[in-house]
């Protein structure tokens, strides 16, 4: 019991380790490219019509290759980047890249959302665009993004628990190689009750998080 | 502040009815000396291209709006009033012409110079368009933030401009807690924090009820004397026109159709879309006399019904109109009212009993009313 304990303990660190660093760098690198996506739009602030269509066709492309297939398609790469294809260091590269585009589309629409009567009258009041972004779109569409933020994180536990089976650690590891490969139906169990309870309080914390901030 | 603004002032004080009395003259509003021209619209033309082809919104509008003034452009929606008032803080660019601020052509600025130019021109929406994540405070304080206006100035300006839009002690509240008045306060405050020279308001009161619409234009008619900053104004409603400008535009399919002080042009429309934008607010003769109305008494005790215009030149002096139609004379109904100092308006009396034929009576009463129309008679009931 004890040893399993162990390893359960060792396997949430895991997740959390490979889940909090994608969704971390997700987060830093998401947030630029929304506020891209939405600006540069026809009619946006920073009115870029061809590069908005480019960058919009590559966060598509991502969007679309399914998770298990990204990850085994991205090995080269993420060997060249960490010298290694195995374990959790390895499993952060295609969790980040999966997860950057999918939160950027979230944040995307929070964004969109914000009433363009609020830009006009930054603009009014003597805004540059760099203020608009800063003291007007971000503010304004925060409870939207720390939304879209949660639904990241409880996205990027599910996938890195598929990055387990692939030998990367993690909760979703060792439920398939004990509660699978061994018929270990406690070690199933136990890790399904731990994710539940991940998933649980992360979507609590970030409903509160969300509410507290809008203010509408 | 100049003779201009100063003479507004003055006419704005007098208690409505101090010039009843036929023997006082109206304070003239027209202008003897040459005008200070603030802005001044040349030819602006606004066309917007859309998937149907080119839609013309503005077509060769050429205005002039003067140092003080409070200005109203009235039309339909879509007549182009929002173009041309954006066309003001360049939100919008217009297609073609010139749009002068104290001479200077606004159309080649630079995103710096149009920033400069921004910060002084205040604007207020109809919708207050204010930042839902920030306080009051922080409301107010954003166009000083990002002018890069150190903390201390900031908060001072924000007391004493929360003071003058009456919202003391509301600095910390969210928009979400305050009435719609109390929204429009805080975006007059915003509007203020620069110190215009003027202020657009883009329909500030048409989200408002009939006492708020009070307060705030009082509020406004407040800021352009105190701080004699020339207010440009979009509506709809005539009756905000009549409360607090001194002269109009009429829009209409993007072209400035009539145009004037507010007195003439509400005591005498010429175009079709300034009498329907000016209906609710007139008296008109009811439905049922109407369809009783007959070219020719058919018994001399018939009543006679007379239309009296009045348009700011004659006073309504219904004593001498009694002497000079003789009979018993009525009024029927009528709404006459004073703007800027002028009686505007119209009434219907009704003549019974007089000896004079209509034609008579009308020629009598043109020595008292600026104009007389003969409507007809009605049988006596």
């Amino acid at each position: 019991m004890s040893l399993l304990l162990e390893r359960l303990w060792a396997s949430l660190l895991d997740t959390l380790l490979m889940v909090g660093v994608s969704s971390l760098i997700a987060l830093l690198a998401g947030i630029p490219l929304a506020v891209f996506l939405v600006t540069s739009g026809r009619g946006g602030i920073f009115e870029a019509p061809l590069a908005n269509q480019v960058l919009g066709s590559i966060v598509n492309l991502f969007r679309s290759i399914p998770f298990l297939i990204l990850m085994v398609a991205l090995i080269p790469f993420t060997r060249l980047l960490v010298g290694t294809s195995y374990g959790v260091w390895a499993a952060v590269v295609p969790l980040t890249i999966a997860a950057t585009p999918f939160f950027a589309r979230i944040a995307e629409v929070s964004l969109r959302e914000v009433d363009h009567g609020l830009i006009e009258a930054a603009q009014a009041m003597g805004c540059q665009r760099r203020h608009i972004v800063r003291h007007v779109l971000l503010p304004e569409a925060l409870p939207g993004i720390v939304g879209g933020f949660t639904i990241t994180l409880v996205t990027m536990i599910n996938a890195s628990a598929m990055a387990g089976a692939i030998g990367a650690g993690g909760l979703g590891d060792l439920a398939y190689r004990y509660g699978y490969q061994r018929f270990d139906s406690q070690v199933m169990l136990t890790v399904i009750v731990a994710l539940v309870a991940l998933v649980t309080l992360v979507q609590f914390g970030g409903d509160r998080l969300a509410q507290k901030l809008d203010r509408r | 502040m100049n003779s201009r603004a100063a003479q507004y002032k003055q006419a704005d004080d007098l208690p409505d009815f101090s010039l009843l009395s036929a023997s006082s003259t109206p304070q003239p509003v027209a202008v003897q000396e040459p005008a200070d021209i603030h802005l001044r619209f040349e030819g602006v033309s606004k066309t917007y291209l859309t998937a149907q082809g080119p839609v013309p919104a503005l077509q060769s509008i050429d205005l002039e709006i003067r140092r003080g003034e409070i200005f109203g452009i009235i039309g339909r929606s879509g007549a182009g009033k929002s173009s041309l008032l954006r066309t003001i803080n360049r939100l919008e660019q217009p297609s073609s012409g010139r749009i002068l601020i104290d001479g200077t052509d606004i159309a080649k600025l630079d995103e710096n110079r149009l920033v400069a130019l921004r910060r002084r021109i205040g604007m207020i929406f109809q919708h207050f368009n204010l930042m839902s994540a920030k306080t009051v405070r922080d409301n107010v304080e954003l166009p000083l933030r990002v002018a890069g206006v150190p903390r201390e100035a900031r908060r001072r300006k924000v007391d004493e401009l929360l003071a003058l839009v009456g919202l003391d002690g509301k600095h910390d509240v969210y928009p979400a807690q305050l009435s719609g008045g109390q929204k429009q306060r805080v975006g007059i405050a915003r509007a203020l924090v620069h110190n215009p020279e003027i202020l657009l308001c883009d329909e500030a009161t048409s989200a408002l009820d009939p006492e708020t619409t009070q307060a705030i234009l009082a509020l406004l008619r407040e800021i352009n004397r105190s701080l004699g900053l020339t207010i440009v104004l979009i509506t709809h409603e005539m009756a905000v026109i009549r409360e607090i400008c001194q002269r109009v535009v009429v829009l209409e399919k993007g072209q400035a159709v009539e145009q004037g002080a507010v007195w003439q042009v509400f005591g005498e429309p010429h175009h079709a879309t300034t009498r329907s934008l000016l209906a609710p607010l007139r008296y008109d003769l009811p439905a049922d006399l109407q369809a009783r109305l007959r070219q020719q008494p058919e018994q001399p005790e018939d009543t006679l019904l007379l239309d009296l215009l009045f348009t700011g030149i004659h006073e309504p002096d219904l004593a001498a109109l009694g002497n000079v139609l003789g009979g018993r004379i009525g009024l029927l109904g009528g709404n006459v009212e004073r703007i800027q100092g002028r009686a505007v308006g119209h009434l219907l009396l009704t003549v019974a009993g007089s000896s004079l034929t209509a034609n008579e009576l009308a020629n009598q009463a043109r020595h008292l009313a600026d104009r007389v129309e003969v409507l007809g008679y009605v049988a006596a009931a």
